[in-house]
């Protein structure tokens, strides 16, 4: 099984070696035709204007939205969860528009504000030390969506099927338990076709 | 709930990976970076180029440049202070600026002890030559490391000896022998927590930027190549002649550095870039590099 991290900008080689880690192949994507090649994808942390741009650029919006009608995974982290999500506060564009969410950028504030926590998260045993850059949230989910995480009552992930979102950093940490939950939603999903 | 750790601090500066740090002098051209695909600017009064020309004593940027700059781009803002001057890098944090660069392209306020850099929420880039510098500031707590190249001279000349020097002295620490390490860190004049750390993990602790004069979409895809983690174009954008068309190819170049069609292809019509200066031609005493240690 082989899950791709996007590599247009951001976090890219901590996703990597988190896959790895928690036992599957891990592969670089830069161009919009080694999604063929994968049966999952991370979109990783970055800037979200920077990474929607390049993916535009070089046809990763038309690639990933078959991607995703083929059921095949997509965990989007802090930059990758408002590439995913199907309305921006303040902004009249999605990018991929996929998930049934609606997130705030920057929702926490500046990088001062940024912080760590420990967060308890559905389908974990124990809370997961959660990393927050100038962190998203979510602020409205659809009924298809399933909220996994919530902090101070803020919504920080969700699933919608075969799509997984947070809005912190699972790959700064040594713990690759969210990576190896979302190996096994590709292991699902590629069972089912 | 814990804020500016270690690994917040340096985690921001990996969020910057692959990315272009462009610097901006106004609301305006913040916008023409945040569009064109820059991860985050520099606000700055003057650009590099400007303070070489004017001379005299370039200090931290009037508060409202960056403020101005905030209120417009959602990207990361970040703004220099002078290297040691910890009472400016105290303002820009109390600004909310997202990251400080403790900067030689200002005339340094102290020449012996740059700012203790640990105890600050916000993190820190610093500029390095070497292997023994990039620990030293590292020691000091900054969370990030560009190199220091020759800023405002559009001369990629000195980023590239800063940078391959790093990679070859880090290649050597990481092939020491364990007993050879004290030795080295002294050589360096570096930590030897820090030393060790790189020998058994064969790269700095943090992130490592190019800057100091990048002028092209070429330059920066070089830098990427010798082991960049992202690069800083300073006068090199708004210098040019066409800053939008240079600034989206820069962001292309160092997102696909090894695809030479596509240099190719963002190379063209990008007008005049900024007028370089040989580096020979510079006296000692107008050499930034040369400031802090």
């Amino acid at each position: 099984m082989k899950i791709g991290v996007l590599a247009l900008q951001g976090a890219v080689k901590e996703h990597l070696k988190m896959i790895e880690n928690a036992g599957a192949e891990a592969i670089v994507i830069k161009t919009s035709d080694q999604c063929d090649e994968i049966d999952g994808i991370i979109i990783p942390g970055g800037e979200s204007t920077t990474i929607g741009r390049l993916m535009k650029l070089y046809g990763f919006i038309e690639k990933l939205n078959e991607f995703s009608k083929q059921r095949k995974p997509i965990f989007g982290t802090c930059a990758g969860m408002i590439l995913l999500a199907k309305e921006v506060v303040g902004k009249s564009e999605n990018h991929l528009g996929l998930m049934d969410m609606k997130v705030a950028r920057n929702a926490f504030g500046r990088q001062r504000e940024s912080f760590e926590a420990n967060l308890p998260i559905k389908g974990l045993e124990s809370p997961l030390r959660a990393v927050f850059i100038r962190a998203p949230l979510i602020e409205e989910v659809g009924s298809g969506v399933e909220v996994l995480s919530e902090y101070n009552g803020k919504i920080v992930a969700a699933r919608q099927g075969h799509l997984l979102a947070a809005s912190f950093h699972p790959e700064l940490t040594d713990d690759f338990r969210l990576h190896s939950y979302f190996i096994n939603m590709v292991k699902q999903f590629s069972l089912v076709k | 709930m814990e804020t500016g750790t270690p690994r917040v601090k340096r985690g921001m500066a990996d969020m910057q990976k692959g990315g272009v740090i462009m610097d901006v002098m106004n609301a305006e051209q913040a916008k023409i970076a945040e569009a064109a695909g820059a991860s985050a600017v520099m606000a700055l009064e003057r650009v590099p180029s400007d303070i070489r020309a004017a001379g005299g004593v370039a200090r931290m940027a009037d508060p409202t440049v960056m403020e101005e700059v905030m209120k417009v781009v959602s990207i990361p803002v970040m703004a220099k202070s002078r290297i040691g001057h910890f009472v400016e890098a105290k303002m820009l944090e109390a600004m909310g600026v997202d990251y400080i660069d403790e900067s030689e392209v200002l005339t340094p306020a102290d020449e012996v002890f740059h700012i203790q850099k640990e105890e600050f929420t916000v993190p820190f880039v610093c500029g390095a030559r070497d292997l023994g510098e990039a620990l030293r500031r590292i020691g000091e707590g900054a969370s990030m490391i560009r190199t220091k190249g020759e800023p405002g001279t559009g001369n990629i000349v000195e980023a590239v000896r800063h940078m391959r020097m790093m990679v070859s002295q880090i290649r050597k620490v990481q092939n020491m022998s364990k007993d050879e390490l004290m030795t080295e860190a002294k050589n360096l004049g570096a930590p030897y927590e820090l030393i060790l750390q790189v020998h058994e993990s064969g790269k700095l602790p943090v992130v490592n930027f190019a800057a100091g004069g990048v002028a092209t979409p070429a330059d920066a895809a070089l830098m990427m190549h010798l082991g960049s983690d992202g690069v800083f174009v300073g006068s090199g954008i708004f210098k040019s002649d066409n800053p939008e068309k240079f600034a989206k190819a820069i962001v292309e170049a160092t997102t696909h550095y090894t695809d030479y069609e596509l240099l190719v292809k963002v190379s063209k019509d990008l007008g005049t870039p900024m007028k370089g200066i040989e580096i020979s031609k510079l006296d000692k005493s107008e050499r930034m590099q040369e400031r802090g240690w």
